[in-house]
C-alpha cells in the first residue's frame, strides 16, 4: 500500500495550533510590557521586561491569598469528590440493593439540570449557616457531584465479576473489596476525575463571585474579575495576574494530559 | 443471608453522596421552582405571586434581548463544530506524528481559566489598540469596536467561545473517528475513491452519532455562557445590551438587584429552554444521524 502523505495535515494543524497559542504568547509578552508600550499602534510584539508588573499585581489585590484559597479549595474539593464519588459509584456498579436503579436515575436527572438552578438556594443555605465569605462556602457544594459518580461507575462496571466473588469467599466485606481491590483498578478513572475536578474548581467563576465578595476570600477567577474593575485598560497588570492565575493548571495539564484526554473520551463514547 | 448485608452496605456507601446531592442539588431545584413563583421582600422573605414573574419576564425587552443574544451565541458556537471535525480528521490522518503535541496545543484554551481567557481577548478585540483591528487594518478593513459595540460584542464573544471549545470537541470527535473501521476506507480506495470523496462519503456519515453528541453538548454549554460576557464586555457601556445573556441576566437580577424571585424564574426559563431545544435536537437527529 502507498503511504499517504502527511505534510498537508501538518501544515494545516500548525496554522491552527498557532491560532490557539498566539493569545497565550501575547498575554505573556504584554504582562512584561510597560503601560505605554501595551497601548502602542502598531502593537509592540516584544516584551519590555517590566517585571515590576508582577509585584504590582500582588500589591493591588491579595493575589497570594487568593492563590492559596484557590489551591485549598481545589485540593479539598478534589479529594472529597474522589472519595465520595468512588464510594457511591462502587455501590451502584457492584452491589445489589432495592431502589438502586431509581436512585441512580435521580443522579442522572441532576446531571441534566443547568447549574444556575442551584445557585440561589445554595446561597441561602450558606447565608443561613453564616458561611458567606468563607472557604467552606466554596468547598461544601463542590465535593458532591453526579457526574463523577456516573463517570466512575462506568469504570467499576468494566471490572470482571470474579474479582468480588473471590474476595468475598475469602471473607472480605464490601468496604474492604472497594478499598483493596477495586480502587487500585480504577486508577485511570480516578486520575481523570481528579484532573477534571481540579480544572473545574480552579476555573469556576459564577458561584465564587456570588458567595464570596470579600477579596481576601476570593478565588483567582473572581479575583481577576475584580482586578478588571480596578484596572480597566492596564493590561500589563491584568495579564501579570492572569499568567500567575492560569499557569499552574496549564502546567498540570501539560504533564498529565494523556489521562485527562482518556477520561474525556471515555465520557464521550459511553455517555 | 448475604444479600441483606449487601443491601445495608449499598445504602451505607451511597449515603454520603446521596445526602449531599439532596441538600445541594435536589432541594435547590425544588426551591428554585418555588421561588420562581414568589417575590422577594426588601427585608427578606418571599410572597407568592403566581405566574407574575414569568409574565413580567416575557414582556420585558431586556429579557427578550438576552434570549435573542443567547440563542444567537449558541447558533454561532454550534456553527463552529465543523472546524472541530476538520481538526479531528487531520489528527486522524494515518501515520501522523506529533499527535499528542497538537492535541495539547489545541486543548490549552480548554484548560485555561475563562477569566484569564476573557481578559486576553478583551485586549485583542480592543477597538483602538487591539491586535485584531490592527491586522484587519493591514488588509484594508476598518474593524468595529467589538466588545464596546452592541452590534458586534456577541460575535466577538462567540469567536472566543469557538476558539476555546475546538480542542475539547476535536478530542471527542477524534475518538469517534477512531471507531470507524479501517476496512471501509480500504474498500473505498480499491474502488478508486480519493481521500476527499472518502471523507464525505464514509467519514462524515459514520461520524454523525458523535457529531450529534458534540452538537448537543456544545449547545447546552453555550446556552449557559456567562464568564466570557462578564470578562470581555464593558459592563457599564452600551455594549451590554447586545451581549447580555440569560445567565448574565440571572446574575444581574439575583445578585446585583437582589430580585431573587425574578432571578429564579429566569433560571427556570433557562431550564425550559434547554429541555425544549435538546428535545428538538433529538427529533431532528432522525434526519441526519446514521446509526449502524
Amino acid at each position: 500500500m502507498n503511504r499517504p502523505r502527511t505534510w498537508p495535515a501538518h501544515v494545516l494543524l500548525t496554522v491552527g495550533a498557532l491560532v490557539m497559542l498566539a493569545p497565550f504568547a501575547w498575554q505573556v509578552v504584554v504582562s512584561l510590557q510597560t503601560l505605554p508600550d501595551s497601548l502602542r499602534l502598531p502593537p509592540k510584539f516584544t516584551p519590555s521586561w517590566q517585571w515590576s508588573n508582577f509585584g504590582d499585581v500582588f500589591r493591588s489585590v491579595p493575589l497570594a491569598r487568593q492563590f492559596l484559597n484557590t489551591v485549598v479549595v481545589a485540593a479539598v474539593v478534589t479529594a472529597g469528590q474522589l472519595l465520595l464519588c468512588s464510594l457511591a459509584a462502587y455501590a451502584f456498579a457492584r452491589l445489589r440493593f432495592p431502589g438502586r436503579g431509581a436512585v441512580f436515575l435521580l443522579f442522572l436527572a441532576v446531571l441534566m439540570v443547568p447549574g444556575e438552578l442551584f445557585i440561589i438556594p445554595r446561597y441561602e443555605i450558606m447565608q443561613g449557616l453564616g458561611w458567606l465569605n468563607t472557604l467552606q462556602a466554596l468547598i461544601a457544594p463542590g465535593v458532591f457531584g453526579a457526574f463523577g459518580t456516573f463517570l466512575l461507575r462506568q469504570f467499576f462496571r468494566t471490572l470482571p465479576r470474579e474479582l468480588d466473588e473471590a474476595a468475598r469467599l475469602d471473607g472480605a466485606n464490601p468496604l474492604q473489596i472497594y478499598w483493596h481491590i477495586m480502587l487500585p483498578l480504577v486508577r485511570p478513572g480516578l486520575l481523570a476525575l481528579g484532573l477534571l475536578t481540579v480544572m473545574w474548581s480552579w476555573s469556576s467563576l459564577l458561584w465564587p463571585l456570588v458567595v464570596n465578595t470579600d477579596p481576601e476570600m476570593m478565588t483567582l477567577s473572581a479575583g481577576l474579575a475584580s482586578l478588571r474593575g480596578q484596572f480597566q485598560t492596564n493590561f500589563p497588570i491584568l495579564f501579570a495576574g492572569s499568567v500567575v492565575a492560569s499557569l499552574p493548571v496549564i502546567a498540570l495539564f501539560v504533564v498529565l494530559q494523556r489521562h485527562l484526554i482518556a477520561g474525556i473520551t471515555f465520557t464521550g463514547s459511553k455517555g | 443471608m448475604l444479600s441483606k448485608r449487601e443491601w445495608a452496605w449499598g445504602y451505607l456507601l451511597i449515603a454520603p453522596m446521596a445526602l449531599g446531592l439532596a441538600v445541594f442539588y435536589l432541594w435547590p431545584i425544588a426551591q428554585t421552582l418555588y421561588l420562581s413563583f414568589t417575590e422577594s421582600g426588601v427585608f427578606g422573605g418571599y410572597t407568592w405571586v403566581g405566574t407574575a414573574n414569568f409574565t413580567e419576564l416575557l414582556g420585558d425587552e431586556e429579557v427578550l434581548g438576552a434570549l435573542g443574544n443567547t440563542l444567537l451565541y449558541a447558533v454561532l458556537v454550534m456553527a463552529g463544530v465543523p472546524l472541530s471535525i476538520v481538526v479531528a480528521a487531520l489528527l486522524n490522518v494515518p501515520g501522523l506524528r506529533g499527535l499528542s503535541v497538537y492535541r495539547t496545543l489545541y486543548f490549552l484554551p480548554v484548560v485555561t481559566m475563562p477569566a484569564a481567557v476573557g481578559l486576553t481577548w478583551r485586549y485583542l478585540f480592543n477597538g483602538d489598540f487591539g491586535a485584531i483591528n490592527y491586522l484587519l487594518g493591514e488588509v484594508g478593513i476598518d474593524g468595529p469596536y467589538w466588545v464596546g459595540d452592541p452590534d458586534f460584542a456577541i460575535y466577538a464573544i462567540a469567536i472566543v467561545g469557538i476558539w476555546s471549545t475546538i480542542g475539547y470537541n476535536a478530542v471527542l470527535l477524534l475518538a469517534g473517528l477512531q471507531g470507524i473501521p479501517r476496512p471501509y476506507y480500504e474498500a473505498a480506495s480499491i474502488d478508486g475513491a480519493g481521500r476527499l470523496r472518502q471523507f464525505f462519503r464514509i467519514t462524515l456519515p459514520l461520524l454523525t452519532p458523535t457529531t450529534f453528541f458534540v452538537v448537543v453538548i456544545t449547545m447546552i454549554n453555550a446556552l449557559q455562557v456567562f464568564d466570557l460576557v462578564y470578562l470581555m464586555v464593558d459592563l457599564k457601556g452600551p455594549a451590554l445590551s447586545g451581549s447580555r445573556t440569560i445567565v448574565y441576566l440571572f446574575f444581574e437580577k439575583g445578585f446585583v438587584q437582589n430580585q431573587r424571585g425574578l432571578a429564579a424564574a429566569i433560571a427556570v426559563l433557562l431550564l425550559g429552554l434547554i429541555l425544549v431545544l435538546t428535545a428538538i435536537q433529538f427529533r431532528l437527529q432522525k434526519k441526519w444521524v446514521h446509526y449502524e
